[in-house]
């Protein structure tokens, strides 16, 4: 478990984070995300030790990090952004030297390393210096070092940057299997990660929190929760028509695709209505679905009004 | 302690997987000889010691020694490592300790290599071997004194290059304090204890004490206290400059 009260970073004249509180229970997958910049590498930072705070505390485990700093770092495994490494090392050599840096006893140092090569198929490449490694490779190696002790929390900066998406998949299965008895946060870009991974999400826009959701609630805040589109030939008298029912907000027409999405009035749900209506007016629809809602639309949203707040402070 | 040990162990295969420990090595083999048999003249004096060998170890380890301090945390600061290593659950001071204990035993070992200059010269006279083993102990301080300065330095800046030139400029102060010409002219103006202190801050004041044979337990608390200060100001220095 993460407890953050009141956190707050500040460098020199510039604030990082700004007063974010936030807990993240064990068992839980809990999703950073914000628009580059907004603080979340250095929230990750300060949760790790590497960075402290200029106000606020931080509990790992139960235990303040200012207290017993080593403590705290033992129960945690860190991939850093870019997962940095020792680029002349082998990676069997590198895995052994962080397994003996985390503290692992002698005994245990060989079968934790094996078992974490195999967990993230490393076998290939053991033997092979990680600086002729590809992208995908290092970024694994980075993940066994956070993970080769086995720890009750895992904070991960990006991990999944810069993979291909089988890679992605991969990680993203590593990730899943391994949160039921941990603690895990990661950041990301890339929404449909929330999705796939994330029981919990946290919007960080200019050092503050602006949301924190299920990656489904988050959802539900879009405009495009159950909204309806379809594929079809329609002329304007027809989607006026349409934007004359009572239980439809707003109609978009996109041109290009000749896709046309129908968005409810707050909280209504209108697919049988407009399934009942295209049959009606026997209009050819090549497709027709409804759209659980778009996180990057409400990502867009609560960001950019968060970016011109700050401007108009 | 086990973290510092498996630390050193890292450091020094690192230092052999790359070319650094083969060009420095070799450098250093030939540079402590040209100068001990050309400028030193140690063949042509006709005595049987290693003096003139000894004498240049400062003015080679000038250069030598911030070279191969300069990457000690300035190389991990620039390519992130830092953030993984301040993230691990050792003490920021047994990371300080075990690089530098690793460079210290690194540069230790081309001392060493330079064996061949004892059997030479015990081959071609009766030299006073005690007096090599406690030159060679005075070097070895007098390099861990350059080398503590260089790691406190190379934690200041990510630049290699600025590390280097810092650590040249501070060692030469270090040096200088203690030569002839400077101390004459202090004591034009200064009362001959002030002259005296300045003198005793200098590594070589302490270090010509020791290669003339008097191996005084002060010289060398002089060394550890520098180093022990500089790893400690080291420390502090990554703390201070780890955010940016």
């Amino acid at each position: 478990m993460i407890e953050c009260l009141n956190l707050s970073k500040q460098f020199g004249q510039f604030t990082a984070v700004n007063d974010l509180s936030f807990t993240a229970h064990q068992g839980q997958v809990l999703g950073f995300l914000g628009p580059n910049g907004a603080g979340k590498s250095t929230t990750m930072k300060m949760i790790t030790g590497f960075l402290e705070p200029t106000a606020g505390t931080i509990k790992v485990c139960g235990a303040d990090i200012t207290d017993d700093p080593i403590g705290v770092k033992r129960k945690i495994g860190y991939l850093p952004e870019g997962a940095p490494s020792y680029g002349e090392m082998e990676v069997g050599q590198f895995l052994f030297f962080i397994a003996a840096c985390r503290g692992l006893p002698a005994n245990l140092i060989k079968p934790a390393v094996e078992s974490v090569i195999s967990r993230v198929n490393l076998e290939k490449v053991y033997y092979q210096k990680i600086e002729t490694l590809s992208k995908g490779f290092k970024r694994r190696v980075g993940l066994a070092q956070a993970i080769i002790h086995d720890p009750e929390v895992l904070i991960m900066d990006e991990p999944t940057d810069g993979l291909d998406p089988n890679q992605k998949h991969q990680v993203r299965s590593l990730i899943t299997d391994m949160s039921k008895d941990k603690t895990i946060i990661l950041s990301t870009h890339i929404l449909e990660e929330v999705h796939a991974v994330c029981d919990r999400a946290i919007i960080i826009a200019g050092g503050e929190l602006v949301a924190d959701n299920t990656p489904t609630e988050m959802e539900n805040m879009s405009r495009y929760h159950h909204a309806v589109s379809f594929v079809s030939d329609l002329d304007t008298e027809l989607l006026n028509k349409i934007k004359g029912m009572d239980c439809v907000l707003d109609v978009n027409y996109d041109a290009r695709l000749k896709e046309t999405t129908v968005f409810p009035t707050q909280g209504l749900f209108i697919f049988d209505e407009i399934s009942d209506f295209l049959r009606k007016e026997s209009i050819q629809v090549k497709s027709l679905k409804m759209e659980a809602g778009r996180l990057d639309e409400v990502f867009r949203n609560i960001t950019i009004n968060t970016a011109e707040r700050e401007v108009v402070k | 302690m086990s973290s510092i040990k498996s630390i050193v162990k890292r450091e020094l295969h690192s230092y052999f997987a790359t070319p650094i420990a083969y060009v420095f090595i070799v450098i250093f083999l030939i540079m402590s000889g040209v100068f001990g048999f050309y400028f030193g003249n140690l063949y042509e004096r006709g005595q049987a010691d290693l003096i003139p060998f000894f004498n240049f170890h400062p003015w080679l380890y000038l250069f030598l020694v911030p070279a191969v301090a300069m990457r000690l945390w300035s190389e991990e600061r620039n390519s992130g490592n830092i953030e993984l290593l301040m993230t691990l659950p050792v003490k920021k001071m047994d990371w300080v300790i075990g690089k530098f204990l690793a460079a210290w035993l690194f540069i230790g070992l081309a001392l060493l290599l330079t064996f061949p200059m004892v059997i030479s010269i015990n081959y071609l006279g009766d030299p006073d071997n005690g007096l090599i083993v406690a030159s060679y102990l005075g070097s070895f301080l007098l390099a861990g004194g350059f080398l503590a300065i260089g790691s406190c330095l190379s934690a200041a800046t990510k630049n290699q290059v600025i590390a280097f030139i810092l650590s040249v400029v501070i060692c030469f102060l270090f040096l200088l304090s203690g030569f002839p010409m400077v101390l004459n002219f202090f004591a034009l103006f200064m009362p001959q204890v002030m002259v005296d202190a300045i003198a005793s801050t200098s590594f070589l004041t302490h270090f010509d004490s020791i290669t003339k044979g008097v191996l005084d337990l002060g010289d060398v608390c002089y060394f550890g206290m520098v180093i022990g200060l500089w790893l400690y100001a080291t420390t502090l220095v990554i703390d201070m400059k780890k955010a940016n």
